[in-house]
């Protein structure tokens, strides 16, 4: 087997130029991108032989379940650790996400996700943590919808799809929209929806969603984001008729 | 007296769970984690968490759950916080719920709850094949809101270095890297908890996550610490080998009839049924991780002369395996890229826990006045060998000891962290400021993973299923060796900023020194308890052996001393599982 191509854009801090740089790495199956670049660890020589320093990433649980190693490969969104190289076209192309700063190389930083997470209060504004008995009953069928909201990893995929969110833009995007429903439905859920909803209604929250649903596509996690997005423009579209109301 | 300060060191529930309750006392906390805290190890944990609330009518109950972690952990766990922490157990299941972690739900609506290994009894709550990960996320929420209130600072790629101790032998506070700007820091603190979780990576591949290094524990071991029980570390039985880890297949595939085999002369051969008629596929996990070892290693038919066997479930209907283990075959699928309802699973034992880690006392602080340790990285609670599902409850429970003790702690002390001299602090600061001018000036020929990878190769084959007196003298050997190569690496990176390389040296040679407890500690223990086994010595000798191991750091190496177990609550009998559990 011929060894593996790998291309890997590269930068050295967040003001500096990118650049390319390739790497040639002897054939085995069972590779991942994660081990891929392992090996560079190990070896790290460019293609041409000449010596260079080792590619920076983020990378933590290695079972696509933290959200750590999204970068795009071969121009796809998607985490490094589940990317089976045996299942890459060649060579294979890593690029640092772009919608959020970088780091070095392929580590970026996606404080700004869990700061969205603080503007809709993404909590359950418990009494505290004595013994104060069992929790509210849930149906099967609620528990199955916030079991698969969430599974969101925080892994920004969606974000990194989503039209309507960038730099420019104050749109909480689509995984923050997720987990503001998953609090919602709790059964305390009704007890502090007003602000939440409130806040996906400000500025930059569900009304600038052009509703493309790219962000469903590529989540890895198969999060409900359809469903939930459009539970927020119910919420937001009711809270709205109340408001005006209540003048 | 300034305001308390508490410092956490660590992200996952154990470390989480301690904030919250430092919080709630009304105190700050400042926390650090390599990865941010929602990226922990802690996510991985897929079967769920353990509690005796007897909702089946089982005649389950704290007191069973109690006796079934003692006898599990074969007597070696000091039994009074064990039971209360299977004490506390129902009380914490319900906070999580409150939490609002999604539990998996009966059709009336309340919690449900499984069975799982080294018990007869529907204990284990759990959330879907994500347990972990929906626990860590919830407690994640409670931080993230007491962040927003001003309580919490969170310093989220930082590496802790050591703990700051003053001159009396207190601890005052710590320095860690900030991982970009590759700078040392230190902060001032009247407590510090460690929470970094397990060593895994000691081992190169294991089931658990990079950062789970024990950088943080071999570090404050190399300050005073003690280290507990390092020896004892658990091997589960089928993970998917794989070229950057060891993915962990449940035990809930032979539950449902999944069967091991491999190739000999020619035929299938079902080696844990012929050896074990009795019970089969279905030993438990180290019975079933030693005879893998023998089939691959002694006797050579690993299949397709790698070190691998089948888990076979073909045979089975692939409906009801999507029905029943859905999530566990998509690991499979995902990562082996082959469908296991059509091709047998390929797997092989590999490095799953540590029940050793750092020395602490009941309410969980070191030997090192101010230090606290709780997690995977204290040694509290698993005795010789875990339960599964127990680990995420002592993660939680020590966290809830921990942090009130903390604000006890702080409120007794006469001094406080902010007034001791500054020259302690500088000192410290210093010193492991020149750790890395060193490191960024290394030429050396040697590459750091490379040793990494031969340090992992040494510990899988001789100090995990099976260990033989001979073999662990020459791994100890070895690792002396290495630590000898490390002085001549060659660093790659000259970079000042996001390090990757220069931060592993330093967790390199802390993985050394934690590597050499846990061989050191095996060597000296000639009986065979829970997971530790040796053939030369296969009967537990509760007359030799029934201590704690405490490993003191020397220049020389590990300084093992032996403590005493408190047993005074069951007394120590047999442990086989190959006949029911008589009670205790
Ligand atoms: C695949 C798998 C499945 C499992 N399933 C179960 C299960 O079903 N039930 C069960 O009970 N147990 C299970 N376990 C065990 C359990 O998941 C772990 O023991 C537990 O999650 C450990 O939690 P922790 O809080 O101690 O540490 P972790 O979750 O490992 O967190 C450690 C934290 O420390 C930080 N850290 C580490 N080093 C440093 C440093 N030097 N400086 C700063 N920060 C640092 C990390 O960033 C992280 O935030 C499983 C384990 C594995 C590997
Ligand atoms: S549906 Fe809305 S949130 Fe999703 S990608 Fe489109 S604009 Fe973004
Ligand atoms: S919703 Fe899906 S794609 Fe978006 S952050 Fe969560 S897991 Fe990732
Ligand atoms: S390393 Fe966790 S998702 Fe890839």
């Amino acid at each position: 087997m011929d060894p593996i191509r790998l291309r890997v854009k590269r930068q050295a801090r967040p003001d500096a130029e990118p650049y390319w740089e390739e790497f040639k790495i002897p054939y085995r199956a069972g590779h991942n991108v994660h081990s891929l670049l392992m090996e560079v660890q190990l070896r790290p020589l460019r293609a041409d032989g000449t010596r260079t320093s080792p590619v920076a990433w983020d990378a933590n649980c290695l079972e696509e379940v933290c959200g750590s190693c999204t970068m795009f490969v071969n121009g796809q969104i998607r985490q490094a650790c589940s990317a089976l190289v045996d299942t890459l076209a060649r060579p294979i192309v890593l690029e640092p996400m772009k919608k959020f700063p970088v780091v070095r190389d392929l580590a970026v930083d996606r404080s700004r996700m869990f700061e969205s997470l603080k503007r809709v209060r993404a909590w359950v504004p418990i009494d505290g943590t004595y013994d104060l008995g069992p929790g509210p009953r849930m149906t099967e069928e609620v528990q199955q919808y916030a079991y698969a909201l969430s599974r969101c990893m925080t892994c920004g995929c969606c974000l990194e799809a989503c039209p309507q969110y960038n730099d420019h833009s104050a749109f909480i995007g689509p995984a923050a929209v997720g987990q503001a429903i998953l609090k919602n439905l709790h059964p305390t859920g009704p007890l502090t929806k007003e602000e939440r909803t409130a806040e996906l209604m400000g500025i930059g929250g569900i009304v600038d969603c052009g509703n493309a649903q790219n962000c469903v596509v590529v989540c890895p996690k198969e999060v409900p984001l359809t469903r939930a997005i459009g539970d927020a423009g119910r919420e937001t579209t009711k809270k709205f008729f109340r408001d005006i109301f209540r003048r | 007296m300034a305001e308390q300060r508490h410092l956490v060191v660590g992200g996952g529930l154990a470390g989480l769970m301690t904030t919250i309750k430092i919080c709630e006392g009304g105190a700050a906390v400042d926390l650090f984690s390599v990865v941010p805290v929602k990226r922990s190890h802690s996510v991985c944990a897929q079967g769920g968490i353990n509690a005796a609330v007897n909702w089946k009518g089982e005649g389950d109950s704290p007191a069973v759950h109690f006796d079934d972690t003692i006898y599990g952990g074969d007597f070696l766990a000091n039994q009074p916080p064990v039971k209360s922490m299977c004490d506390a157990g129902p009380a914490i299941i319900f906070l999580l719920d409150r939490m609002g972690v999604p539990f998996n739900r009966t059709p009336e609506g309340l919690l449900d709850f499984r069975r799982f290994g080294g018990t007869k009894h529907h204990r284990t709550a759990f959330a879907g094949a994500t347990t972990g990960q929906q626990m860590l996320y919830a407690l994640d929420e409670q931080v993230r809101r007491y962040e927003a209130q001003g309580l919490v600072r969170k310093f989220e790629t930082c590496e802790f270095l050591g703990a700051i101790i003053d001159e009396g032998g207190v601890c005052r506070g710590l320095t860690a890297l900030d991982l970009r700007s590759m700078k040392v820091e230190a902060f001032l603190g009247d407590t510090v908890a460690l929470a970094t979780g397990g060593p895994g990576i000691v081992f190169g591949r294991s089931t658990n996550s990079v950062v789970n290094t024990g950088t943080a524990a071999s570090a404050v071991y190399q300050q005073g610490a003690y280290y507990g029980n390092g020896e004892f570390i658990q091997v589960h039985p089928t993970a998917i080998p794989g070229e950057d880890k060891l993915r962990l297949i449940s035990e809930s595939v032979r539950g449902e009839g999944g069967r091991m085999w491999t190739w000999r002369n020619g035929e299938k051969w079902y080696f844990l049924e012929e050896m074990y008629p009795a019970y089969g596929n279905l030993v438990p996990r180290d019975i079933a991780s030693r005879a893998v070892f023998k089939v691959v290693f002694e006797m050579g038919l690993g299949v397709d002369g790698e070190n691998a066997v089948y888990l076979d479930v073909t045979h089975k209907d692939p409906e009801e395996l999507t029905r029943k283990l859905g999530g566990v075959l998509e690991i499979y699928e995902k990562f082996k890229g082959a469908d296991p309802r059509v091709v047998p699973m390929k797997v092989f034992p590999a490095m799953h826990y540590s029940m050793g880690g750092l020395w602490v006392d009941y309410v969980q602080m070191t030997n090192v006045p101010g230090l606290f340790a709780v997690g995977e990285v204290d040694y509290q609670y698993h005795g010789a060998n875990r339960l599964g599902a127990n680990s995420l409850l002592s993660c939680l429970f020590g966290g809830m000891v921990c942090g009130p003790k903390m604000l006890a702690y702080a409120k007794g002390l006469t001094r406080a962290a902010a007034d001791v001299g500054n020259g302690v602090v500088e000192r410290e600061r210093r010193r492991q400021e020149d750790v890395y001018d060193r490191i960024y000036r290394m030429d050396g020929a040697e590459n750091a993973y490379a040793l990494w990878r031969e340090l992992g190769e040494w510990m899988t084959q001789h100090v995990t299923v099976e260990r033989h007196n001979k073999n662990l003298k020459l791994t100890d050997d070895k690792i002396v060796e290495l630590k000898d190569r490390c002085g001549r690496i060659g660093i790659n990176d000259l970079g000042r900023w996001l390090n990757q390389e220069v931060s592993f040296v330093r967790q390199l040679w802390n993985m050394l020194e934690l590597a050499r407890v846990i061989t050191r500690g095996a060597l000296a223990r000639d009986e065979s308890r829970g997971a530790h086994y040796k053939p030369e010595f296969p009967e537990r000798d509760d007359a030799r052996f029934l201590k704690t191991t405490k490993a003191r750091w020397t220049s020389d190496g590990p300084s093992l001393s032996y403590e005493d177990v408190d047993v005074s609550m069951i007394k120590p009998r047999p442990r086989h599982y190959d006949v029911e559990k008589r009670a205790g």
